[in-house]
């Protein structure tokens, strides 16, 4: 899934600052799944931007809307029949769903809630981690299956570097170098001959690199 | 000859060859780099000339580079991949070599979050192993990355560091094979303080005859101090110092004087070590004792290739 963070309620309401009327709109998808921006999260912040702003003494009037997806166009048309009622549209989803609200609303202020920060797997209630970059060129089968891009802290080939020590990254002690990973897979794996031969050089074309990406499949088009 | 260079005509003619390290100073300083260098011309072979280490900024490697090389010394050129793309590394080798280095340590580099500017997107468009393999491109098949003729290539003697003592310890050894099989023509260790597990990993290097492949430098970095010692030991990750030297240092009358004899008596191991054809003397912040340390360890005067 899409993991992301809430920004702080400071930052949002500094946002907030110019308008009265805020559509608050959250997302059913990932942001729900990581406790970011879903049903209930939507109600927790509308209330403590109502509650600031009652402090304060300054008004304030918020629809909570959740959508099924913000990141298909079927889905965020459905806020269309009142969206005009609002001065701005703050989102709690990913940041494509954010995106995709302001595109289909082009003469509305959208605002971002949340922080989108990686592709990742649930550990344990309340813990995410990272997994993925999406670089377009997975090389899985040839790292027992850890990613040495997104589990390197240098995103290293052909790792480990010299700062590994007790299986753990230079970067913080709490993390797992992911070529310790990588080694300790492939010995479960009896692939250790995998790791003697040199990845070579990426093409980051696949990755942001190649600039925007985008995929057409001919056979779905309508 | 690969290069030429005189680390390369030393260790070619089975000399022990004995390099060290100039760290750049954070600023445009020439007259650093020139005292710094003024202690070690005529006492190393090469001296390598770090590149942003710790990711604390720095005068460009390949800047010290050139005045290490107007004072008479033979620089190291050390590269990280953490700061530029393939664009910019080859673009930099072949400056570098057009001005007269001819020799060059690929290293991945310490990850920005330890350096003064934890803010910036590190690189990393390439790892230390495929910079080995792309300058041994550059320099014997005559083309860039991307298979274009190269119009003068850069005949480099190609440097890669090797840390021993880092996790997971029964693999490093391999992972020195990726570099050799890469075109490593030399590698310089991580500081060495604990002998017992450099000697058990000079034996697998020797068992599976990559010494016969690689001219092995051993890294050494004299201790200064029992704080010193104590802060690298904790701090310094892929660093071991056993307790006993702790001890040795930290109990010492004159800390100094103990750090520079126990790096003495190492280098005299290390001298008589199969598969160890050089020493890599790191002495931070510290050149002015180098010329006592070469002399003491009877490494001078150096050879005439």
């Amino acid at each position: 899934m899409i993991v992301a963070n809430r920004k702080t309620l400071e930052e949002i309401l500094s946002m907030l600052k110019p308008y009265q009327k805020i559509l608050l709109l959250g997302c059913n998808e990932c942001v729900t799944v990581c406790a970011t921006g879903g049903e209930r999260e939507v109600g927790v912040l509308a209330s403590e931007i109502r509650l600031s702003r009652a402090k304060d003494g300054e008004p304030v009037e918020i629809k909570e809307f959740t959508l099924e997806r913000q990141c298909d166009h079927e889905y965020i048309d459905q806020i269309r029949s009142f969206a005009g009622d609002y001065e701005v549209i703050l989102s709690m989803a990913c940041g494509a769903g954010i995106q995709y609200v302001a595109e289909r609303y082009r003469n509305k202020v959208v605002l971002p809630a949340v922080n989108t920060t990686f592709l990742g797997v649930t550990l344990e209630q309340g813990v995410w981690a990272e997994r993925c970059q999406g670089c377009g060129e997975c090389v899985l089968h040839l790292t027992g299956g850890v990613c040495p891009i997104a589990r390197c802290a240098k995103s290293l080939l052909n790792g480990p570097c010299g700062g590994s020590s007790n299986g753990k990254c230079e970067v913080d002690k709490e993390l797992d170098c992911g070529w310790q990973l990588i080694i300790d897979r492939l010995k479960e794996l009896g692939q250790l001959d995998k790791y003697e031969e040199i990845i070579p050089i990426k093409d980051w074309t696949p990755a942001r690199d190649g600039g925007p990406r985008k995929r057409v499949r001919e056979d779905l088009k309508l | 000859m690969k290069s030429g260079s005189r680390l390369e005509r030393v260790l070619e003619a089975g000399h022990f060859a004995f390099t060290g390290e100039l760290g750049p100073p954070q600023g445009a300083n020439v007259e650093h780099v020139r005292k710094k260098a003024g202690y070690l011309k005529g006492i190393v072979d090469a001296v390598n000339i770090t590149d942003n280490q710790t990711a604390v900024v720095r005068m460009s490697s390949w800047g010290a580079g050139l005045i290490a090389l107007q004072e008479g010394l033979e620089p190291n050129y050390q590269m990280v991949c953490r700061d530029r793309n393939r664009i910019a590394m080859q673009s930099d080798i072949l400056g570098a070599y057009a001005h007269g280095i001819r020799n060059m340590l690929c290293l991945s580099g310490d990850h920005m979050q330890f350096g003064n500017h934890p803010l910036t997107k590190g690189v990393f468009d390439i790892d230390s192993i495929q910079l080995i393999a792309m300058v041994k491109k550059m320099r014997d098949e005559k083309k860039f990355l991307n298979g274009d003729e190269i119009d003068g290539a850069p005949q480099i003697f190609i440097g890669a560091a090797e840390n021993p003592f880092a996790e997971p310890f029964e693999w490093r050894v391999h992972r020195l094979a990726k570099k050799v099989e890469a075109g490593a023509d030399f590698i310089q260790t991580q500081c060495i303080y604990d002998m017992k597990l450099f000697r058990e990993w000079i034996r697998q290097a020797n068992d599976i005859g990559l010494t016969e492949k690689v001219h092995i430098l051993a890294g050494i970095t004299p201790l200064k101090s029992g704080g010193m010692a104590r802060y690298m030991a904790k701090n310094v990750s892929g660093i071991i110092i056993p307790d006993e030297i702790i001890d040795r240092i930290v109990q010492a009358k004159k800390p100094a004087e103990e750090g520079i004899k126990f790096c003495v008596e190492q280098i005299e191991e290390l001298k008589e070590m199969k598969g160890v054809h050089g020493i890599h003397l790191m002495a931070i912040e510290w050149e002015h004792r180098v010329p006592e340390i070469a002399e003491r360890a009877k490494l001078l005067p150096r050879p005439e290739v």
